[in-house]
């Protein structure tokens, strides 16, 4: 089992990106170096005047999926930001916007949360990535 | 193991709101924050933490105690070994 594991996250919906906030810090959690790549809508999410809105859910979570989501978020829930967050200070998680869609959003690295830590092209990422798995949500 | 052979507990960690794998989370940074021997408790009222939280102290080479069911929720008790 590699040491590594990467995320590329694609969706921004808040759904997608909960799963994978989970998954990271389960894999930081056992000690594994996690990179994350943002991309698309998912480097629009975290847009720092925008991390903190809804994002909405995939088209599948439909009413009751809604429902289920809201009431587990009342429950007390963490929300994505915050399990990253969590992850980050716990383990070794790297998070970057893919250049390529910086550019596409017209985005400047002073747009983005604090919890990306930079912005790097795909060569980089997958110099990072190493030999360990990649996954894309 | 009875509640009367456990070990004093040094610190209980309340993760009874925090869902999968927030309990684990919890743990972790108070295992990092403690001293090697510390006994750990963690109160649990989620399930999945129930089964990952053991999976997780034998892969790190700290010692669990025991997994003690509660009135909803679980009381989860760890060794810090190093």
């Amino acid at each position: 089992m590699s040491d590594t594991i990467s995320f590329v996250l694609f969706s921004g919906t808040d759904d997608r990106l909960q799963a994978a906030a989970v998954m990271s810090a389960g894999a930081a959690a056992l000690g594994k170096k996690v990179n994350i790549f943002l991309q698309y809508w998912a480097l629009d999410a975290f847009r720092r005047d925008r991390i903190d809105l809804d994002h909405g859910l995939s088209p599948e979570a439909g009413e009751a999926g809604r429902a289920a989501v809201d009431a587990l978020r009342a429950a007390g829930q963490a929300s994505w930001k915050e399990t990253l967050s969590q992850a980050k200070e716990l383990g070794d998680v790297d998070i970057q916007a893919c250049s390529l869609s910086m550019d596409l959003l017209h985005l400047e690295e002073s747009d983005l949360d604090p919890l990306v830590d930079g912005v790097e092209g795909v060569t980089a990422f997958y110099i990072s990535a190493e030999d360990g798995e990649i996954v894309f949500i | 193991m009875t509640d009367t052979a456990m070990p004093a507990v040094t610190r209980t960690i309340d993760a009874r709101g925090s869902f999968c794998p927030g309990p684990l989370m919890e743990l972790i940074r108070g295992i990092k924050e403690g001293q090697v021997g510390d006994v750990l408790a963690v109160l649990s009222a989620d399930k999945g933490s129930k089964t990952d939280i053991p999976k997780w102290v034998e892969k790190a080479g700290h010692q669990l105690v025991g997994v003690f069911p509660r009135d909803g929720y679980d009381e989860i008790i760890v060794v810090k070994m190093k």
